[in-house]
């Protein structure tokens, strides 16, 4: 059986759940004033002050599980009421101080922020630049870190509070979608919006009339290896099925024909380039783009596997619909680009599918073992930080031997815009950088069921499980079909 | 003539790069690449049958790579 790490998790599963489970009946019209009273259904409180604040909180989740606000672009957004108004001072002077003779943390302010009052240490938050200096400084510790976890979170420094109402807000122009602060916010107070409903009703159809058109097709990313700790994969892709798709098909696969592309683009850029970097990660992609617009040339031309799936599958199947399913929310802002058409339908997350399912009552881990084997290795090990890397470098080695490649793999906003620093003042001593947004890579992704430590092993395992060896084998079919 | 090869995880697993390899083959070795055209699937929906492949509307039909050959000779034609 799943189990929820936590109530943040399980609130919002059970709203994505009742939404999936009437739009599935039909009965969303009907059903929807109710919701809230059925999750919330008191009499007394949890969390907040009373049962008719809880309700009010869900709600508006509902409405971000219909899609949200259709003219507010960003996928990623704040429940104002939800948002606690959390401490806005990051350092604040505790109980600890001794007022001693010393006064280090005056020393060390190096904007003079630091006043001491009735002999002890005082804080003004008006000049203080939250360096730091003061809480290494004290002999004692008695100047405490508390910042809000939303904006310790943002590593692209998208998150700001007001002055006043101290209610957190995200600024568009640096937010890349990443969903760090969807995980971290202990309140829940920001969600991505959802596409569960059009992905639930247009699955409904094809319930209704198993064989019919358009077939929906679930393109799962590789990272599902960790993520349905209770069940196999196998028993994965059939319950998946059961939902209604015509097929699952591995984003991998179209990883393994990145990785043929990407090498082949890397290797001839760099007679013109001084590094050339990934475009698998969006997150990354549009930190690039916001942050460093120099850069933006460096960035791999060739499609993320997600897109290449997709496209891969529409080339089979011109009226297919797709249905992206992963761990990421930056993927739903990739898939709303219009530069790729409609390539790919929709994305949802396996937060999402995990709802779909219980929705439905489909309890994977009684479902019978289907088969999901189209990629290889390297197609696999994309879910994992350094597994790009990995891949290039072993397509550069078949297609040009002993040409040697200098790659680094970042991961992690912060790390990669050290990265992405040292290449914008031209010292970055790689040819190849590879950037996911998320620490670990995908399979730490934020609408992950599980955030325990990610074994980087599991996903290696489960590579190693595939029939192809090399991205070569993976991608040969293709150039057999072209005739080539 | 359109053949469709499903690729789809069980079909590949049963060999379908092989198939598609000698169907390719076959058409260029008969100069069939006008009247035939080879064409990739994601499940034909026959799984435990693979590799599953179709000839136009036809029925979804099972072929082997072991067979294969003998499938081109007997379906394939320049008409």
């Amino acid at each position: 059986m799943r189990v929820f790490e936590n109530n943040v998790q399980l609130l919002k599963h059970k709203v994505l759940k009742e939404v999936a489970r009437s739009a599935f009946q039909g009965t969303l019209e009907r059903d929807l004033p109710s919701i809230p009273e059925r999750i919330i259904q008191g009499p007394e409180a949890e969390t907040r002050c009373c049962i008719y604040k809880e309700r009010a909180i869900v709600n508006e989740r509902v409405k971000l599980a219909l899609g949200g606000d259709g003219d507010r672009k960003n996928n990623i957004q704040v429940i104002d009421i939800a948002c606690d108004d959390c401490p806005v001072d990051r350092y604040k002077v505790t109980d600890a101080c001794r007022g001693c003779l010393a006064h280090k943390c005056l020393a060390a302010c190096p904007f003079g922020a630091i006043r001491i009052i009735d002999k002890k240490a005082v804080i003004d938050p008006g000049l203080c630049r939250e360096c730091g200096k003061c809480a290494e400084a004290c002999p004692y510790g008695a100047i405490g870190e508390n910042q809000r976890p939303c904006m310790r979170a943002c590593k692209a420094g998208a998150i700001r509070i007001d002055g006043e109402t101290k209610k957190a807000s995200i600024l568009e122009e640096k937010c890349v979608q990443c969903g760090a602060c969807v995980y971290q916010c202990p309140f829940g107070a920001i969600m991505d919006k959802s596409q569960i409903l059009e992905v639930a009703l247009e699955l409904g159809k094809r319930r209704a009339a198993p064989g019919g058109y358009p077939r929906m097709y679930a393109v799962i990313a590789p990272a599902i290896s960790s993520q349905f700790t209770y069940a196999k994969i196998g028993q994965v892709v059939e319950g998946i099925g059961r939902l209604g798709f015509h097929s699952v098909v591995e984003a991998a696969l179209g990883a393994d024909i990145v990785a043929w592309e990407e090498t082949r683009g890397v290797l001839s850029e760099l007679a013109h380039k001084d590094f050339v970097t990934t475009s698998c990660c969006p997150a990354f992609v549009d930190h690039i783009r916001k942050e460093f617009p120099e850069l933006a040339d460096r960035i791999s031309t060739v499609a993320s596997p997600m897109v290449a799936t997709a496209r891969l599958v529409k080339s089979t199947d011109p009226q297919a619909r797709v249905v992206f399913i992963g761990p990421c929310t930056a993927k739903k802002a990739e898939a709303a680009q219009e530069s790729l058409g409609d390539a790919v339908d929709h994305v949802i997350t396996f937060e999402e599918l995990q709802a779909l399912l219980d929705a439905l009552d489909i309890r994977v881990e009684e479902c019978g073992e289907g088969l999901l084997d189209n990629a290889s290795y390297y197609g696999r090990i994309f879910a994992r930080s350094g597994g790009v890397t990995e891949a290039v470098l072993h397509v550069a080695a078949t297609l040009e031997p002993g040409r040697e490649l200098a790659a680094y793999a970042c991961d992690g906003l912060e790390e990669c815009g050290k990265m992405l620093t040292l290449g914008k003042m031209g010292r970055l001593p790689y040819d190849f950088l590879e950037g996911m947004a998320c620490k670990g890579g995908c399979i730490c992704g934020p609408a992950s069921l599980s955030h325990g430590k990610k074994d980087k092993n599991e996903v290696d395992k489960y590579a190693r499980l595939s029939m192809e060896e090399d991205v070569a084998a993976a991608v040969r079919v293709f150039g057999c079909l072209q005739g080539k | 003539m359109v053949v469709q090869i499903c690729i789809g995880s069980s079909c590949h697993l049963k060999g379908s790069y092989k198939v598609i390899e000698a169907m390719q083959r076959h058409v260029k070795e008969n100069g069939l690449e006008e009247a035939v055209q080879i064409k990739a699937a994601f499940c034909l929906g026959e799984c435990t049958r693979g590799v599953s492949v179709r000839v136009d509307e036809g029925p979804v039909e099972s072929v082997q790579p072991e067979n294969v050959r003998a499938f081109c000779a007997a379906r394939f034609s320049k008409a």
